[in-house]
């Protein structure tokens, strides 16, 4: 499939993952994250079973300390 | 626009602040400066001495509550200005309430997880509501990594690769310029929604 992952285009092998397959994929190993599929936030409890297929716009940001 | 245009729009305006940090302490500031009617601000925390590096704070007003110390600094540069303060921590609960009638809300946390707290309530709560998030603004210099882009009704301003650590403080050049950045953003959103 190929998706736009944070506005780059990425293309994986598998039809679909989920937020955490995807997470892991990525190497994205941070706690703190937002993740937008589509524009629609995926809440913390719904990264196992929501899913990320072809075409999908999908935006992870990285939450880190300071202020 | 003159200024005198600029004020006449902003003082019908009404921003919320989540934190009265180096980013909210600032960003207030700045606001206050130019006008805005109202500002709303919530920080359960005290002013100590470790936060005058980059905090807009006074060495007098050390142990004071930062809500009633940034409502005496913001009426000392603008006595205009409605300054309500919240002493209390934020949560999912009553974030949705606390700045229901803000126009922007600018986040101003300090810590990774209190600003995924705010950003999910706030896109789960108020999706139609703007919202600046400071992103990444630890330590010294890289000016060029500074940068702001808006997803949705979010603007994400910051360098979003800093993050603090005993090597890496925040300090006020860097949290002043983000703060500022921040401030930036919320101008040019009620400037434009005015215009439109």
């Amino acid at each position: 499939m190929k998706i736009q992952l944070n506005n780059n285009q990425e293309t994986f092998p598998a039809e679909k993952f989920t937020v955490t397959e995807l997470l892991k994929q990525k190497n994205f190993t941070f706690k703190m994250l937002i993740v937008k599929i589509n524009g629609t936030l995926v809440k913390k409890a719904e990264y196992d079973s929501a899913e990320v297929i072809d075409g999908d716009e999908v935006m992870v940001l990285h939450l880190i300390s300071g202020g | 626009m003159t200024f005198e245009e600029i004020k006449k729009v902003l003082k019908n305006k009404t921003v919320g602040i989540a934190g009265a940090g180096g980013l909210g302490s600032n960003c207030a500031v700045a606001l206050a400066r130019v006008g805005i009617g109202k500002l709303v601000i919530a920080d359960f925390d005290v002013v100590s001495e470790s936060n005058l590096n980059r905090q807009y704070y006074f060495y007098d007003q050390v142990n004071q509550k930062k809500t009633t110390a940034i409502r005496t600094n913001i009426l000392r540069i603008n006595p205009e200005i409605n300054v309500e303060t919240h002493d209390l921590k934020l949560t999912p609960a009553n974030i949705p309430t606390l700045f229901a009638d803000c126009d922007v809300i600018v986040e101003a946390f300090d810590l990774a997880d209190q600003k995924e707290m705010l950003i999910e309530t706030m896109l789960t709560e108020m999706p139609e509501k703007f919202l600046v998030v400071g992103l990444g603004m630890a330590g010294w210099g890289m000016n060029d990594t500074i940068h702001c882009r808006q997803v949705g009704k979010m603007f994400i301003c910051g360098d979003e690769i800093s993050e603090i650590a005993p090597d890496l403080p925040p300090i006020a050049p860097r949290v002043g310029i983000v703060s500022n950045m921040q401030a930036n953003v919320v101008v040019e959103l009620l400037l434009n929604s005015f215009k439109s």
